[in-house]
């Protein structure tokens, strides 16, 4: 009587685990894992993708290095990371990786100021903010930069994203290419120790406090911004140019010299159009596909997803606040796509 | 004279008995009021999400009308199926053998274990079952989702089944050893049935804990925004789920994100609901 | 089925060893994983107070000092509040459909998931907490070691309570009776009486909360600010290190980085298990006293 209820019970998981493993393994499906910030774009792709070819890939954003560490392992078919492998640590890796764009992003600069006036930035006062150098909005640096602007006598408080991200890896790449000071005191990484200012967990929690914090300032990712319309700075980019973050700058950043590998830092773009806090995010692989049992379907797979993100997946990007590849990048995609390999045959 | 301080003296006391009473009350009247409120944040944050489709339907890209989290729902009773399935018999096991060996060292030993497995954030206890599972099989699954759970789960399960087995009176088993049923027939007919619905209680309660854990089912049950039955196949997961809509940009899926976290409340209050109404039923 | 007590007491032993051997398990992979940082910095891990990822330079003092303002803050706080709830539930309310209630109450909130709470501390605690910084002429951050106490305390109030009432059951209603009869008011029999009698119950209820609250994690991280600097009061940002293992791990770039967050679960472990072991000291020679006299 009394083991009546628990066994029953016990019973119905079991059953459902035994079906389940007996369940039909069916058509191909891919696994990824990685950089959050493409993970909209990907679900977007990716369900496009299963329609059309019934091959699902299924994408998990549990971080950059989480995706290179589970690539690393080989774990999973791909990694996505939102910076790219540095030489020194290529090694630690079983195999040959290559590095596949799939889409560019920007990181915009957003503020708290009564009135809600439309700031423009130099990346060395932006540097000078972080580093707690400039601490009220109208210190003469600022004005200076908007003469049209009367900017009130309010302390500044910066925003930073406290969990590690490609956003702060981005963002502070960009701080180091322009501030001399940044790069000595500071520096750039997922996470950094920063000076001044307080930390919120993801572009929520960074939006959220600078959207109830008068005298705020922070950085997020253009989607973000874009989707809950937040006053952003337009930045002076190397050209001398003022520019407002926007899909077409973001491409237009890209848009200039692609080294072979595509292993390219977008910051502080030569592109006279382009915005200057912008970067790309990756999909990694193993070149030679043929590892761990894996069948010549599975690595054909791979391949041809790939191609199908940088090429036809492209028309998806922008609905959702994601700027395309350049022609450029796309061509050195072509190119490494096509250095894929089989038991050292090419798969397209 | 006398009879006037006593007089005195009493009301005092009563006074002070009155402010204590109220001492009492309001605190906790207060904390039953935050607590609502939070109950209720939930409640109306979620409510708006919710309908047939956001349970039937697997996820959908940002932009696409409808999807739910039918992925996320079969794929969490998979992962805490698999994660009652493996703590709970470990549990009441561990905690018969707290119980009945209190004075060995081993005992001791155990409850320290047991105490210290609850410390261990469970960011870390997914990373070791990453190593431990994922790597060595090669595949991310619902099954090392399950496990890794099950860690968190076994501290509260155990603990909570340790308790109410010790409220069985003594005297219960001292009769039945006297009367020369074996031990091991006594702790398991009379010891355990005795404290069944405490047993019940602390598995609804070490459920509650785990049905809300994000952190280790990222490098182990790894999500899957396709329906998965495969128990050794990456499994969505109505946390995971909350996790990525809430740290995404759009307003549509933080509505989602807190109508899933709703769908998790309410599941768990009706697991607890279902237990409460078994003990009513043995009191009759 | 042959069963015997042999076997009975050898499968109950197995459990135990096969607990304690995963456990030790368990130790093995953390201390493997955090060896690297641990060779390069020592025991000097402990009292270092720089946490930077880009030098790759890593200390665990800002973390600890975070846990232990967070921890005992939070406990603190909810202490007047749980004990306040347990006496209610435990000597004025005797309705077991109260209790009941009470129970299923418990359970749906331990259920309600970890982020969740931070959300609700984000939207409701931390503008409350800024407008006080604003009278008090701190900086108003909001969110901070002060904030993710008061969530903490809310958090661990549910357990502290039904600890508390738990307890109050082990007082012989006889005991309670009589003092009654002689003329005791409740409050009396409550502070005089109960309390005293089920003390170190309380203290080890006090200790295992606090257990829990050390290792609290999403809410944790999502109010404290997530500073990296030592706190210097408690409205500082600060971390703790649960909250900077939640904050960091996913993202960690170099391998001395993420085993420098290995070395800090392993110091949480410590703690964690100092705080048990205290708690199960006093409940063991409290049980004892008690049942002395029953």
């Amino acid at each position: 009587m009394k083991k009546a209820i628990t066994p029953s019970a016990l019973a119905a998981v079991f059953l459902c685990l035994v079906l389940g493993a007996a369940g039909a393994q069916g058509a191909v499906s891919l696994l990824g894992s990685g950089a959050s910030f493409p993970a909209p774009i990907y679900s977007k792709m990716f369900d496009v993708y299963a329609r059309e070819t019934g091959v699902k890939v299924n994408y998990q954003a549990i971080g950059s290095s989480g995706g290179l560490k589970n690539i690393m392992d080989r774990v999973v078919d791909f990694g996505g990371s939102d910076s790219f492998v540095k030489d020194a640590d290529f090694s630690k890796y079983p195999g040959t990786i290559v590095h596949i764009p799939t889409v560019a992003g920007a990181v915009v600069v957003t503020y708290n100021l009564p009135g809600s006036p439309k700031l423009r930035l130099t990346g060395d006062v932006v540097a000078e903010i972080f580093l707690g150098n400039i601490v009220k909005w109208n210190d003469a640096k600022i004005a200076s930069l908007n003469p049209q602007l009367k900017l009130p006598n309010l302390p500044i408080m910066p925003v930073y994203r406290s969990d590690g991200s490609g956003t702060t890896f981005n963002f502070t790449a960009y701080l180091n290419a322009v501030s001399a000071e940044w790069k000595s005191k500071v520096g750039s990484a997922n996470s950094v120790s920063w000076p001044v200012g307080q930390g919120a967990a993801q572009n929520a929690g960074v939006a959220g406090v600078v959207a109830r914090t008068p005298g705020s300032v922070g950085y997020v990712e253009l989607a973000y911004a874009n989707q809950n319309k937040l006053a952003v700075a337009s930045i002076r980019n190397s050209s001398g140019n003022w520019i407002e973050p926007s899909l077409e700058s973001t491409s237009a950043a890209a848009a200039g010299s692609m080294p072979k590998d595509t292993r390219i830092l977008l910051v502080d773009t030569n592109a006279s159009e382009g915005y200057p806090i912008c970067a790309l995010t990756w999909i990694i692989v193993y070149k030679e596909q043929n590892y761990g049992g894996r069948t010549r379907e599975q690595a054909k797979a791979v391949v041809d997803l790939l191609w199908w993100i940088t090429h036809e997946g492209q028309k998806y990007t922008n609905a959702l606040d994601y700027a395309p590849l350049s022609d450029s990048a796309v061509k050195a995609a072509e190119a490494i796509i096509k250095g894929i390999t089989y038991g050292g045959a090419s798969l397209r | 004279m006398g009879a006037f301080d006593h007089d005195e003296g009493y009301r005092l006391r009563v006074r002070k008995n009155a402010a204590f009473t109220w001492l009492v009350l309001l605190p906790s009247l207060l904390v039953l009021a935050i607590l609502a409120v939070i109950v209720l944040t939930v409640f109306l944050k979620g409510v708006k999400a919710l309908n047939p489709r956001f349970f039937l339907e697997t996820q959908k890209p940002f932009g696409d009308p409808g999807g739910g989290i039918a992925n996320g729902i079969v794929g969490s009773v998979m992962v805490l199926g698999i994660a009652a399935l493996v703590s709970v018999p470990l549990s009441i096991l561990a905690a018969l053998h707290l119980v009945e060996k209190s004075s060995s060292f081993l005992s001791t030993l155990l409850r320290l274990v047991v105490d210290s497995l609850q410390g261990i954030p469970s960011i870390v206890i997914g990373v070791v079952i990453y190593a431990w599972m994922v790597v060595s099989l090669g595949s991310f699954s619902a099954f090392s989702g399950g496990i890794a759970l099950a860690l968190i789960m076994i501290p509260t399960v155990t603990t909570s089944i340790q308790e109410v087995l010790l409220l069985v009176p003594a005297s219960y088993m001292e009769a039945a050893i006297s009367l020369g049923v074996p031990r091991w027939r006594a702790s398991l007919g009379i010891l355990l049935p005795a404290a069944k619905s405490g047993i019940l209680n602390g598995v609804g309660l070490g459920i509650a804990r785990i049905s809300g854990e994000t952190a280790p089912l990222l490098f182990t049950a790894f999500g899957n925004p396709f329906m998965n039955l495969n128990a050794a196949k990456p499994t969505g997961a109505i946390p995971l789920i909350i996790y990525e809509y809430i740290k995404s940009p759009y307003a549509d899926w933080h509505e989602k994100a807190w109508g899933a976290a709703l769908i998790l409340v309410a599941f768990v209050f009706a697991l607890n609901m279902a237990v409460g109404a078994r003990k009513t039923d043995k009191s009759r | 089925m042959i069963m015997n007590d042999k076997i009975y007491s050898g499968i109950l032993k197995g459990t135990a060893i096969l607990f304690v051997v995963l456990f030790s398990g368990f130790i093995g992979t953390l201390a493997t994983n955090s060896w690297e940082s641990l060779e390069i910095f020592g025991l000097g891990f402990l009292s270092g107070r720089e946490w930077n990822p880009v030098t790759v330079q890593f200390g665990a003092w800002p973390f600890i000092l975070g846990t232990l303002l967070t921890s005992f803050l939070a406990l603190a706080i909810s202490l007047p509040f749980s004990l306040a709830t347990g006496i209610l539930l435990g000597e004025y309310v005797k309705s077991p459909g109260l209790a009941r209630f009470a129970s299923v109450f418990v359970n749906l909130l331990a259920s309600i998931p970890s982020v969740v709470f931070g959300l609700w501390g984000l939207a409701v605690v931390v503008p409350l907490v800024q407008r006080l910084q604003m009278v008090l002429g701190v900086p108003p951050y909001g969110v901070g070691i002060f904030s993710s106490s008061i969530v903490l305390a809310i958090m661990i109030m549910p357990f502290m309570a039904s600890m508390t009432r738990e307890v109050l059951k082990n007082v012989p209603e006889s005991v309670r009776h009589g003092a009654l009869a002689l003329g005791m008011t409740k409050q009396e029999v409550v502070l005089g009486i109960s309390l005293p009698y089920v003390r170190s119950g309380i203290a080890a209820g006090v200790l295992l909360a606090l257990g829990r609250a050390l290792g609290e994690t999403m809410a944790v991280t999502m109010l404290i600010g997530n500073a990296t600097r030592v706190p210097s009061s408690i409205f500082s940002l600060g971390n703790t290190l649960a909250s900077v293992i939640a904050s960091q791990f996913n993202e960690a770039e170099s391998d001395v980085h993420r085993s420098a967050m290995m070395l800090l679960a392993l110091v949480l472990l410590s703690l964690t298990f100092i705080i048990n072991a205290a708690g199960r000291k006093i409940i063991s020679s409290g049980a004892g006293r008690n049942h002395g006299r029953i």
